[in-house]
């Protein structure tokens, strides 16, 4: 039985200034997980020089891995910190910002480019409006039904999006969780009306065919959504649209 | 009038989202304002699903029948035109998720399926997986993006609601609010403002289920400018929530539905591992207590259980808040074909199995079934009059509020699987009257005056000033957490009057403590500190209603519980005997004095608490509940 959680934290005061880390060192106790460490950190943040510092700024909301706030990079992996258990990881523990995402500050990212990549392919159903037209939608069978789940579940976490080769400040890959989505919404039987305008979104430069099958999307997965799945699905269909495409058959 | 009329949605989760599709389909403008990405809101939660009779399952279920089961849920403490207009438009709702894309679970022909849900005997629930929140809440979020990228609805999300922009006639006129990440403080001018901003179990913690945002410190605000706050004395809390330092989380019913025995070892002390502690050495609580339910009981028996149990009797686990809820007498495959969901959360959060080693859990907050006092206009069949201006609107002129900040439908316990209903409706509603609210002005939609905005901006300017200077010796997060444990123990699930008396007096004294804050945090950047203090006082402000509605309260309703004030069933008695009979003439007494709205308003001393009328248009109450 370890005596101490000893965190090394790297730090960083806002967007534009350089990070640094600190080192801290709090009693064990049973029953932890990083964000009630964080917790506990924030009551008492003194360092192991004994230093006070300014508490840790970190993102988290639910804990219970459904809200996806709480993304960051534990000991060089990407995850949800609610659920990542003291027992279970290697001490020091390395905690960062959720890596490709701009810091806001220490622990906290913006990831609202996740949101125009979801703004960018239309993932959402076409409706006339939120009103009761009296029907539901067609009906979709338990078997196609269990598949679009799989990536219903999607939290905008983040997670792949920081363990992909491709994706980041340095190109404008779009990154699987928008992918996905455009998975999901292409099944959806009346989703299906906007599949060729989907498809040329993703087909554009950024698109899908910037997916270096790398496949670490589908490994860091804290909901293990079938990511690379997906974008196989969605080249077998890029290349039927392109081929409708060339033969005018659009 | 060449612009349309501004509405401000403060809150995104499924209440909000609602309201804000809602103005939004209609032709007017909405700002939409969150503390986080709105998909990240604890709507997101909510497991088990949404009510709606469908009746496809050959049970003869009728909306009646959800409307009675809702009502008497309730132990009729709600307004029941609100019920029966939100039971009414249930499968109206459902139908419009399903067309947004949500994927609710089938049946083998690929329709919806229904399964069974506390409280009610037929199948009504309609789920997606076990994330029925997450999924209704992703298919609002993804029609809020559609609109968004065609400019009709303007998100504003990483900003904290601050403050309400009064006029001189008291009647809202826009709001201020924080950017998180400059510290900004500006005030956003609109003609009206809905209130979703949620539930406030964070009073509570870390024995809550809720998430770390749900303060409650919106809807404090608003109260404490003015708006009226109802029903606050009554707070559902989950009999089985499995222990965290951070929250504690839900462990669905199920458990204890499907097996699951709860117990303590006979001598607190006992340090052996759980399985090595003989049958006879157990005190198997809810069994011992409840003979003929054993572990089945209602929650709120079940709750209340386990508290006499750890805190009176002192037998929780090695002294502590903690009691076994165990499946490992039961077959490990039937256990894991019907419970896998919940072995998943708790070994994911626990790590133990719960197959080999019983679960540790305890009561928790989880919902208020009080909040923000809303109006509702009746119609003459007995519903609410849809697109009157009058429902959803608080006390305040041109303010608004939905979901789990308002009280409305659920009175003194709330029905499972009616949270997540109440919530998408109470928002289409509140985005309706909004509507026509801003349609129906008489005064010209010119600008409040450049006075009160800029004074507004002033007063919460000043007060980050201050906070951001003190240099006290209190740390927020700790008086926290002292908050949590004395709401916990006080005004918790079981209540005395001269505990909640003291409970009121050491709130007085934490706002006082709150007052030499230290921040620790002098960045003006992204500092939570500062609004993490700003939203502590408004936590105390709101368990300050909760105390003293509690406090006056002199009866046993739904969640609300004193036991001075019990009148039980007699024993063996049944309508006829004069024992029973007795005892039916003191609930109907109890209820001409109790049966009442309790309704809050701010003064700076406490709470002032008086009682308003409850309308029982629909299904009077004339028979006590008898579970026997």
């Amino acid at each position: 039985m370890q005596d101490w959680i000893h965190l090394r934290i790297r730090r960083q005061d806002g967007p534009e200034t350089p990070a640094y880390w600190q080192e801290f060192r709090l009693p064990y106790a049973p029953d932890q997980n990083v964000v009630s460490v964080l917790m506990r950190l924030r009551e008492h943040p003194v360092t192991i020089e004994g230093t006070w510092v300014e508490p840790v700024a970190w993102d988290s909301n639910c804990m219970e891995e459904v809200c996806g706030s709480c993304a960051m990079s534990i000991n060089g992996v990407p995850r949800p910190s609610c659920s990542a258990l003291i027992d279970d990881l290697a001490q020091p523990i390395l905690l960062e910002p959720l890596p490709k995402f701009p810091v806001v500050r220490d622990l906290l990212v913006d990831r609202s480019r996740m949101d125009t990549g979801l703004s960018r392919v239309k993932a959402w159903i076409e409706i006339d409006g939120a009103w009761d037209i009296h029907e539901g939608a067609p009906r979709i069978s338990p078997a196609e039904w269990s598949e679009n789940y799989l990536y219903s579940r999607c939290m905008s976490c983040g997670c792949c999006m920081a363990a992909c080769p491709q994706y980041g400040s340095h190109s404008d890959f779009i990154g699987p969780a928008p992918l996905a989505q455009v998975r999901l919404m292409n099944a959806h039987p009346t989703g299906r009306y906007d599949k060729t305008d989907r498809l040329h979104r993703i087909m554009a430069t950024g698109g899908l065919s910037d997916c270096g099958n790398a496949q670490n999307c589908v490994r860091v997965c804290p909901k293990a959504i079938p990511l690379t799945t997906a974008i196989g699905e969605l080249g077998r269909q890029t290349t039927l649209q392109a081929l409708k495409d060339l033969f005018g058959r659009g | 009038m060449t612009a349309a009329p501004k509405a401000i949605v403060i809150g995104g989760g499924l209440g909000g989202l609602w309201a804000a599709l809602r103005i939004a389909d209609a032709g007017c403008q909405v700002r939409l304002f969150s503390l986080f990405e709105v998909k990240r809101s604890h709507s997101v939660c909510a497991q088990g699903g949404i009510n709606a009779v469908l009746d496809t399952k050959g049970e003869r279920d009728s909306i009646r029948q959800h409307i009675v089961d809702t009502i008497k849920g309730g132990e009729y403490l709600a307004n029941q035109p609100p019920i029966k207009s939100m039971c009414e438009s249930a499968p109206g709702l459902i139908r419009t998720f399903e067309r947004m894309g949500v994927t609710f679970s089938r049946t083998p022909e690929g329709i919806l399926d229904q399964r069974l849900f506390g409280g009610v005997k037929n199948r009504r629930t309609c789920f997606a997986g076990a994330s029925t929140g997450q999924q209704l809440l992703y298919g609002v979020d993804q029609q809020v993006r559609r609109l968004e990228s065609q400019g009709r609805i303007e998100k504003h999300e990483w900003w904290e609601f601050l403050s309400l922009l009064l006029d001189e006639d008291g009647i809202c006129r826009g709001i201020t609010a924080m950017d998180l990440r400059s510290l900004e403080i500006r005030a956003f001018p609109a003609e009206a403002v809905v209130m979703a901003t949620g539930g406030f179990g964070q009073i509570y913690a870390p024995k809550t289920t809720t998430s770390t945002n749900c303060t409650g410190a919106a809807a404090s605000r608003c109260y404490q400018q003015g708006a009226r706050f109802a029903n606050a004395e009554f707070f559902q809390f989950h009999p089985t929530a499995m222990i965290g330092t951070d929250k504690t989380r839900l462990m669905s019913e199920a458990a204890r539905g499907e097996g699951g025995r709860i117990w303590v070892p006979r001598n607190p002390d006992d340090a052996r591992p759980p399985h090595s502690i003989p049958e006879s050495e157990r005190f198997y609580i809810l069994e011992e207590f409840f003979p003929s339910y054993g572990n089945t009981v209602a929650r709120d028996e079940a709750s209340r259980a386990i508290w006499r149990v750890t805190r009176q009797m002192g037998l929780g686990i090695g002294g502590s808040d903690r009691v076994y809820l165990d499946l490992t007498h039961l077959d490990r495959g039937f256990v894991s074909k019907r419970l896998g969901a919940i072995l998943d959360i708790y070994r994911k959060f626990a790590g133990t199995d719960p197959l080999s080693q019983p679960m540790e859990i305890f009561p928790a907050a989880h919902y208020p079934m009080g909040g923000l006092w809303v109006d509702f206009e009746p119609d003459a069949s007995g519903g609410m009059r849809p697109g009157s201006l009058r429902n959803h609107a608080t006390s305040i002129l041109g303010l608004y509020a939905c979901g789990e900040c308002d009280y409305a439908y659920h009175g003194a316990n709330r029905l499972g699987a009616n949270s997540l209903l109440s919530a998408s409706f109470s928002g289409r509603v509140a985005g309706e009257s909004a509507t026509n609210y801003l349609k129906g002005l008489a005064r010209a939609t010119a600008e409040p005056s450049e006075r009160i905005l800029t004074e507004e901006v002033e007063r919460q300017t000043a007060i980050n000033r201050r906070l951001m200077e003190s240099d006290g010796s209190e740390n927020p997060y700790r008086l926290h957490r002292e908050l949590g444990e004395l709401m916990t123990s006080k005004v918790g699930v079981v209540r005395a009057n001269p505990e909640l008396e003291m409970a009121l007096a050491e709130l007085q004294t934490l706002r006082a403590r709150l007052g030499s804050a230290s921040l620790g945090n002098s960045r003006a950047w992204a500092n939570q500190t500062l609004s993490f203090t700003r939203q502590l006082g408004d936590m105390i402000e709101l368990a300050m209603v909760v105390a003293r509605s509690a406090l006056e309260r002199d009866e046993c309703r739904g969640a609300h519980y004193k036991s001075d004030f019990q009148i039980r069933i007699p024993e063996g008695k049944f309508p006829g005997d004069p024992e029973y009979e007795d005892y039916r003439a003191r609930w109907k007494a109890n209820n001409d004095r109790w049966l009442k709205t309790s309704v809050a308003e701010w003064r700076p001393d406490g709470p002032a608490i008086r009682y308003e009328a409850v309308d029982l248009g629909v299904y009077p109450p004339t028979d006590p509940r008898d579970y026997r």
